[in-house]
């Protein structure tokens, strides 16, 4: 008797006798016995309670932690331990997302709170309950435009978006007949030139991303004006954090602003869990997928909170649902929800400041004692492509002998092009002095 | 269940009313009620051309999502707007709420519509929902 199984085997025969069949495997007939395995799985035998704890602290004590300017979507921010303290509590930790909705006023009403803060970041209309992560919610606000921009059937992404955001929607638009078409980039920049001879009549929309993967800054006056004419939807990725200080999306003129949210609050990890956020002007509200809370009152007139467009793709839509996602990232979500109601406006803002600063500092530096350069002149946010003039993989290597993660080859990434450039991001979290150690350790291998 | 004698029927539950020229289209009494309260019509784009068949529009409601398609092929010359704001008059008056208007291109397919005895009749036969 296995202690997680509920079933005895009594009760497993019976059950098998009930509906007229001899063995579990008999439930299996329908596949073809030559695809099915004839033999035990190679995994190990079962350990103890103690054997399995011995056995993952020894895995884990394999990692290596360093002082970190890994960036690329995903940075080293400080977290306060109240983010950790309020999702840790059972009432949010056990219950992901609200399935008998209403009862669960307290979970509606931070998703509500959730949605309130993107729309006041972003500056849109209407935000949802939250998507997996950034690149999933760039593929369904790519859905979006495709279902909103009629006979569509191709989205444009400028080159310099994020790696992982062009693979996943590579991934999502697999076997339809959708076209993802790249917008050259021009000295880190989308090229205004490239946009135009490729926008036509099949083109439902542009995802483009500021800061760009190279943490450059877009200025898209010029690509929101070419959208505008074409009458595009213009789909905006960007940090959360830069919006605290720059043109935010609504500014830029997006009608769908997407982004991830593992700069608030969520700890890098080893590249997730994480959580996106979508945003866009009320006209694409009935476009957007997952779940919408709303604030409401209830008889009494009491304030009360409600799932205002729920799970409309299972109940209602169905087999004209226009998206597969039904449900939220709740717990991330609500992570991200705690770090800006702590951090409040300045906080975000200085927060912002002092990573973009950060990051100037070490360029500067770098450039100082000649280490090599900066791949493109263009101002950018907390994080930058440096050349070194020595061989990257050196340079990467002799940092971590000083317990640093010197940043992101990008040749691997984007290709030769990008021979010897590093992607280096600064948070606040970084200090002067180990900045500092960071520009010694190159300048002891020049 | 209310039949307008003055009007054609689609067998997808559309009516439709001709004057000079222009189908004006919406659903029956019989299609909203089997629908339920509706909260969302998808108007579709002025200016666009339609073929008879084609599917042009969607109706939600809180039972579910309902394609609407058109009964007439031409150019699609008018929207119904008050419907953005208040889905539901096609629950309250579903012939006066037309969901769009159609400049037809083929006035002889009007012919392959149905009229009022003949929608009563199609109606009692589909079965109730």
């Amino acid at each position: 008797m296995h202690p997680y199984i509920p079933h005895t085997s009594e009760e497993v025969k019976s059950m098998l006798s009930d509906i007229g069949v001899n063995s579990i495997d008999d439930l299996f007939a329908d596949i073809p016995e030559v695809i099915k395995l004839r033999r035990h799985l190679n995994i190990p035998d079962p350990m103890s309670e103690f054997e399995v704890y011995k056995e993952l602290k020894s895995l884990s004590e394999k990692n290596k932690t360093a002082i970190s300017f890994l960036g690329g979507g995903s940075y080293d921010h400080i977290i306060p331990v109240v983010v950790q303290h309020i999702i840790s509590r059972s009432e949010f930790y056990t219950s992901y997302t609200p399935y008998q909705a209403e009862i669960s006023q307290g979970t509606l009403q931070s998703i509500f709170e959730f949605q309130s803060l993107i729309c006041e970041l972003t500056g849109l209309d209407v935000s949802n309950a939250s998507l997996y992560d950034g690149h999933t919610a760039a593929s369904e606000a790519s859905v979006m435009a495709l279902n909103s921009v009629k006979k569509s059937d191709t989205i444009l992404i400028s080159e310099y978006l994020h790696p992982f955001t062009k693979q996943v929607l590579k991934t999502y638009f697999l076997g339809l007949d959708i076209s993802i078409v790249e917008i050259k980039g021009k000295d880190g920049r989308t090229d205004i030139d490239d946009l135009k001879s490729k926008i036509s009549d099949k083109v439902a929309g542009l995802i483009v991303q500021t800061p760009n993967f190279l943490g450059i800054l877009e200025d898209l006056s010029e690509v929101s004006k070419i959208i505008r004419e074409n009458k595009k939807v213009l789909i905006i990725s960007s940090n959360p954090l830069s919006l605290s200080i720059l043109k935010n999306s609504r500014e830029w003129d997006a009608d769908i602003a997407i982004g991830d949210l593992q700069p608030f609050g969520i700890p890098q990890y080893f590249g997730g869990p994480s959580a996106g956020y979508i945003a866009a002007k009320e006209e694409y509200l009935r476009k957007m997928p997952g779940r919408i809370v709303g604030q409401t009152v209830d008889k009494d007139g009491n304030r009360g909170f409600v799932l205002t467009l729920q799970a409309r793709e299972q109940h209602i839509k169905r087999e004209r649902a226009t998206s597969n996602i039904c449900s939220n990232q709740a717990l991330m979500a609500l992570a991200s929800t705690v770090y800006m109601s702590i951090m409040g406006k300045s906080g975000l803002k200085d927060v912002a400041i002092r990573s973009v600063s950060a990051a100037h500092y070490l360029a500067d530096e770098l450039t100082k004692i000649k280490a090599g350069k900066i791949l493109f002149n263009q101002p950018y946010f907390n994080e930058f492509a440096f050349v070194f003039n020595k061989d990257a993989k050196t340079v990467i290597s002799e940092l971590k002998n000083k317990g640093i993660f010197g940043g992101i080859m990008l040749e691997p990434l984007l290709g030769e092009k990008y021979k010897n450039a590093v992607l280096i991001a600064t948070t606040e979290k970084r200090t002067k002095e180990e900045i500092d150690l960071y520009v010694k350790t190159v300048g002891g291998i020049l | 269940m209310e039949i307008l004698k003055n009007l054609k029927y689609s067998k997808t539950h559309e009516w439709i009313r001709v004057e000079d020229g222009i189908a004006y289209v919406g659903i029956t009494d019989f299609a909203q009620h089997s629908l339920g309260d509706i909260v969302y019509v998808e108007l579709p784009e002025v200016d666009t051309e339609v073929s008879k068949g084609d599917e042009i529009s969607n109706i939600e409601s809180v039972k579910a999502a309902s394609p609407i398609f058109s009964p007439v092929s031409g150019t699609i010359i008018k929207v119904n707007e008050d419907l953005e704001d208040d889905a539901e008059l096609i629950n309250h008056k579903p012939y006066d709420a037309f969901i769009y208007a159609v400049e037809l291109s083929d006035p002889s397919e009007l012919d392959e519509l149905m009229d009022a005895d003949q929608y009563e009749e199609f109606c009692e036969t589909e079965g109730t929902h």
